[in-house]
């Protein structure tokens, strides 16, 4: 069972167990434009939560994705990092960023979900 | 995003409505409420304009005549030289020159294009210094000139490798037009002033037009599939393929044309030993750059790797160095070469092509290397 919650920083978690696949949101892609470049984070790096966790770059500016929840990086999407405009064409599919083990599940309570973040980004 | 009262503040060029219908995401610049893009996107309709024709409104620009009390357009060049360092005497009836504004520092005010209309004086400078640029003439031209500001004109750049077959079915004598020929043309039957130049390295026309003209103008180059409407957006890493220079990040008051590698702007009549050599602004300074050398320069920087260096990052001559020995002042993505790309100032000692170097992005030092520009081949026709 996958939940899928929201940041008011247009980042996506894909939530299974403990453990939340995180990108940025269509929104969010919509407003960046062309991706030529992400940052990943490295496996085994320990985030804060709002620290800042990778970088998104479109022609014209750079943009930081930040952590949402505190917690450990599991995985990044290295096909992501080969292919940056994944971003543009499917930026809540195949071009998730990184998987990050949830260290307090509580931090989870002031995310939106789906219906909420609509509203955030009407 | 900028505060709604700001947005109405802002200045419109005569194509504003237009760029709204085409769906231009309007954002703030020099003033204006201008498109950074379009729907297609900055990478679309960067690579559109380098396989075949982009529409540009430029009419945030400045756009002045230098007409010479006189009657003779010779004496409005020789007035103009005596505040840039270029050779405008020497414009043939017809043509343009770039140039730039300097001052007793030997410093940049603004860049900018003359043309010769025969008897008179055409000049196209950027928007953010336009008001300044007005002053500066009046303040030092107005015993030989009659200057006029044309701010009931737009301005609109026609890029890429199909402008001349475009601009050809609305203007018969432009195919005959070479790089930086200039002159009154009439456009779709509407009185403009064309010149085959621009800012993106491709072949292509800028077309002065009045402003009660211009969406006509601009909607009737659009009808043709060729063309795109392209934003600011795209100008900027068209420009920076090009190796062009943006005033206020390239060039500004604190670098000179030898530091900023404009040298070629600088014709020898107004060099040391010429025949008007110097009597511009900051002379002193910039003929001793000339004859002793700068000890700083404006090259081309490319990355090793594929992340963007950008405006403001710090150079330095080794990755463990603790000094920065200059600063990136254009760098992002470059279309075209699939690549980051970047211009910037170093000491001469390291501004020889290929010489090694590291930018510090995000607290790490990347290495990059000093390049040839433009970066990607220009295209005019000569």
């Amino acid at each position: 069972m996958t939940t899928t919650l929201y940041t008011s920083d247009h980042e996506w978690l894909a939530i299974e167990g403990d453990v939340a696949t995180v990108g940025i949101t269509d929104y969010a892609q919509q407003q960046l434009g062309d991706v030529v470049f992400v940052e990943l984070p490295k496996v085994g790096r320990t985030m804060k939560k709002a620290e800042a966790a990778a970088v998104v770059e479109s022609v014209k500016a750079a943009s930081d994705v930040y952590a949402p929840v505190t917690g450990e990086v599991l995985e990044t999407n290295a096909e992501l990092a080969a292919e940056p405009a994944l971003v543009n064409s499917d930026a809540q599919g195949k071009a998730w960023f990184f998987k990050i083990k949830i260290a307090d599940k509580s931090e989870l309570g002031g995310l939106m979900d789906e219906a909420a973040y609509k509203a955030h980004t009407a | 995003m900028p505060a709604r009262d700001d947005q109405d503040s802002l200045k419109r060029t005569p194509l504003h409505g237009l760029h709204v219908s085409l769906g231009g995401k309007m954002v703030p610049f020099a003033g204006y409420d201008m498109p950074v893009q379009y729907p297609a996107g900055v990478l679309k309709e960067h690579l559109h304009t380098r396989a075949s024709a982009g529409l540009f409104d430029v009419s945030h620009m400045g756009q002045l005549a230098l007409r010479p009390k006189s009657g003779k357009v010779e004496d409005a060049a020789r007035a103009l030289e005596q505040l840039v360092p270029q050779d405008i005497v020497a414009i043939a009836p017809g043509r343009q020159r770039y140039a730039q504004f300097t001052n007793a520092d030997g410093g940049i005010l603004d860049d900018l294009m003359v043309a010769n209309f025969g008897d008179h004086l055409f000049l196209v400078v950027n928007a953010a210094c336009k008001a300044e640029d007005e002053a500066h003439l009046r303040a030092n031209l107005s015993d030989d000139c009659i200057i006029e500001s044309l701010g009931n004109r737009a301005l609109i750049a026609l890029q890429g490798p199909k402008a001349e077959a475009v601009l050809a079915k609305l203007c018969a004598e432009a195919p005959s037009m070479t790089f930086m020929d200039a002159g009154p043309r009439k456009v779709a039957g509407i009185d403009c002033f064309v010149s085959r130049s621009g800012y993106t390295g491709e072949d292509g026309f800028e077309i002065s037009v009045p402003a009660g003209d211009a969406e006509r103008l601009a909607k009737t180059l659009l009808e043709n599939t060729d063309v795109l409407p392209i934003g600011l957006g795209a100008r900027d890493s068209l420009r920076l393929e090009a190796g062009l220079c943006l005033y206020g990040h390239d060039i500004d008051t604190a670098t000179t044309p030898v530091e900023a590698a404009l040298e070629w702007s600088v014709q020898k009549s107004r060099r040391s030993g010429g025949a008007r050599a110097g009597g511009f602004p900051g002379a002193e300074k910039i003929l001793a750059h000339f004859n002793n050398g700068a000890s700083r320069r404006r090259v081309g920087l490319r990355a090793e790797g594929r992340a963007p260096v950008r405006e403001g990052a710090l150079l330095f001559a080794d990755e463990p160095a603790a000094e920065p020995i200059g600063q990136v002042t254009s760098g992002g993505f470059g279309p075209s070469l699939n690549a980051p790309v970047a211009m910037g100032y170093v000491p001469l000692a390291l501004a020889a092509l290929g010489t090694k170097l590291f930018a510090e992005v995000r607290g790490q030092r990347l290495p990059l290397a000093v390049a040839a520009m433009p970066f990607v081949k220009n295209t005019y026709k000569r």
